[in-house]
């Protein structure tokens, strides 16, 4: 018998075609004839449609004005929008107590903020008074009727003011509602089961739009005048069950997730049900879920714009009431793009956001 | 260690008594009257077929499974439908599993701390300082501050054991704890648990380390088709075995 005695055979630097930006594009966009011509089709379209449309948007359209007579180049007429802007962010709230809105929304910026940015003191603190002081706080700066804040009515209310307070109570709303829906339909005791499933497959199964003219049109038909209570309150609390339910979902798909053995290991230590569900169960689950939540989150975020049909003017409604106005025809895609370009923002900050996450509270133990 | 030694550290005060216990899964009968006394100090193995019950014989200890016939007593508790009572047994008793089934969102150091803070209410530092001293003697210590995900199996394994003892049992069941390590990986975790048996801990461990079982126990049971077919002390179970089963059993492991 031979014994072979080697010595470890150096490191070699991969061949230059594979790394460096050559590489990259020889990988990527002409490793083929027919991925050859795809590139170059697309950079056609690319060179067709984008410069001719950056151009409208910006450097041959009309900022500064005050009538449609302001607008003569051939690009768009952000005048409109811009003399306008008042009411497509606030509504119809008094000029005089915009103040309000803005603290409101400015003050419930920097919490999230600091919520949100790692490495700042005190978050528990923070998150208590977001959760259980701030909505005070708001109810009383929007609705007004205490401190010498005259009331405004909600009717008033509008414009992307009302289109964020719908959407961020919704999400607020409908988290917690969804994590108690999934864990009681996940239940093995028959009664929270049963009824967890009638909510989440009711409140599924109709539409967004009959939910919102049952509140605004049928409960107040059926319900003793004493009981009536404010139509943008009605509209909430559909949109918040209504999205408990698609969020109770996401969020069972997370638990069912959880292998048996967490739950077994949980159980071995003593932890109660709750316990285990808070500090073992749902931080994991609700990681997993991450891209469902945000997708859910984003979903409400554009679903709030149904609110239009009954009469609520949120941002949308507000931009298209615009359009009828006599002085100001013919600008509707400006007021499109305007609304189409907010509800972007805000989606795809969401979503970057939650992708931060995802990396954040990755832990090394997905494969 | 010899044999000798090791039974001077039991003692008369039973720690786990199976009375008459049967359990089926659906029409499955699983465990078929199984009677046990564990005294305190005891260190027993359970081996046998895969699919025999020695699993689910441990498992009905801590409540993980439930019985449906005869007595579980744990440290003087029967083990019944009252939370309670599966309360109090969970809390004696230390468990370690196959899959180690730490909590991987959480360091190691937490997942030491989780249980004693919000179960025993210890103070956090305490806590840690009792994590820290059980996670010394495991000899992971340096990793405390990492991830269960970015640790090897037998470390892994390692953390479990210090994370049941941080919650101070006064009995361990081990399921299978080497099965799902790869064989490099075996030896540190059995030294970890020789080590705790030289420290007088009561043990039921589910394994077919034969050479663990000869350094440690007091007692082989050998399973077979959910009933204890065969009960020695260990060399006696290897070198002698009685039933054809326990030959046949053996002659396939060995």
């Amino acid at each position: 018998m031979t014994v072979h005695i080697t010595t470890p055979t150096p490191d070699k630097a991969p061949p230059a075609s594979s790394v460096g930006a050559v590489g990259w594009l020889r990988k990527n966009l002409f490793s083929s004839i027919p991925n050859s011509i795809f590139t170059i089709l697309g950079l056609l379209l690319i060179y067709n449609l984008v410069p001719p449309a950056i151009n409208w948007a910006f450097f041959t359209a009309d900022w500064v004005g005050s009538t449609k007579g302001d607008c003569t180049s051939e690009g768009a007429c952000w005048v409109f929008v811009i003399v306008r802007i008042r009411q497509f962010l606030f509504g119809f709230y008094p000029p005089s107590e915009y103040w309000r809105v803005i603290t409101a929304f400015s003050l419930v910026g920097v919490l999230v903020a600091w919520l949100l940015i790692e490495r700042t003191p005190k978050k528990g603190v923070v998150a208590a008074f977001t959760v259980f002081c701030y909505p005070i706080i708001a109810y009383f700066l929007f609705y007004g009727g205490s401190f010498g804040l005259p009331v405004v009515e909600t009717h008033k209310w509008g414009g992307l003011m009302l289109t964020l307070i719908l959407a961020t109570i919704g999400m607020f709303c409908a988290l917690p509602i969804g994590i108690i829906l999934a864990l009681g339909r996940r239940s093995s005791m028959p009664i929270a089961k049963s009824m967890s499933v009638v909510f989440i497959e009711f409140w599924r199964g109709v539409p967004l739009i009959t939910v919102l003219f049952m509140s605004s049109v049928m409960l107040p038909i059926f319900m003793p005048e004493t009981w009536q209570f404010d139509k943008l309150l009605r509209a909430l609390i559909g949109i918040v069950f209504f999205q408990s339910a698609y969020m109770a979902e996401v969020v069972r798909g997370g638990l069912q997730a959880i292998p048996r053995g967490q739950y077994e290991a949980a159980e071995a230590l003593g932890l109660s049900y709750w316990k285990t569900m808070f500090f073992i169960i749902l931080p994991q689950a609700l990681k997993l879920v991450i891209p469902g939540i945000v997708n859910t989150f984003i979903a409400l975020f554009k679903d709030t714009t149904l609110v239009l049909i009954i009469g609520l003017f949120d941002l949308l409604a507000v931009v298209q009431a615009a359009f009828a106005d006599p002085k100001w025809l013919g600008f509707s895609v400006e007021g499109y793009v305007f609304v189409a370009s907010v509800y972007w923002v805000s989606c795809f900050s969401m979503s970057r956001y939650s992708q931060h996450l995802e990396k954040k509270l990755h832990t090394g133990h997905a494969r | 260690m010899t044999v000798e030694n090791a039974q001077q550290a039991t003692s008369d005060e039973v720690m786990v008594e199976l009375r008459n216990v049967n359990k089926w899964y659906g029409d499955f009968h699983v465990l078929k009257n199984i009677n046990l006394k564990v005294t305190k100090g005891e260190r027993i193995i359970i081996c046998g077929p895969s699919g025999c019950g020695k699993s689910t014989l441990i498992r009905c200890m801590n409540r993980l499974e439930e019985h449906q016939e005869g007595d579980i007593i744990v440290s003087g508790i029967t083990l019944d439908d009252d939370l309670k009572h599966i309360d109090r047994v969970r809390r004696d008793i230390g468990m370690v599993f196959q899959q180690f089934n730490l909590f991987p969102h959480l360091t190691v150091m937490e997942n030491c701390c989780l249980a004693p803070i919000w179960v025993q209410k210890q103070p956090r530092k305490e806590a840690e300082a009792i994590a820290m001293k059980f996670l010394e003697r495991v000899q992971i210590a340096d990793q405390a501050k990492k991830f269960p995900g970015q640790l090897s199996g037998g470390q892994q394994q390692r953390v479990a054991i210090a994370r049941s003892l941080c919650m101070n049992p006064s009995i361990m069941l081990f399921d299978e704890p080497t099965s799902a390590l790869d064989p490099e990986m075996i030896k540190e975790v059995l030294d970890v648990m020789v080590d705790l048996a030289h420290e007088g801990m009561t043990m039921l461990c589910v394994t077919h380390e034969m050479g663990f079982a000869k350094t440690v126990a007091n007692r082989v049971l050998f399973m077979d088709a959910g009933e204890i077919i065969e009960e020695n002390e260990p060399n006696e179970f290897f070198d002698n075995p009685q039933s054809d089963r326990t030959k046949l059993f053996l002659s396939q492991i060995l």
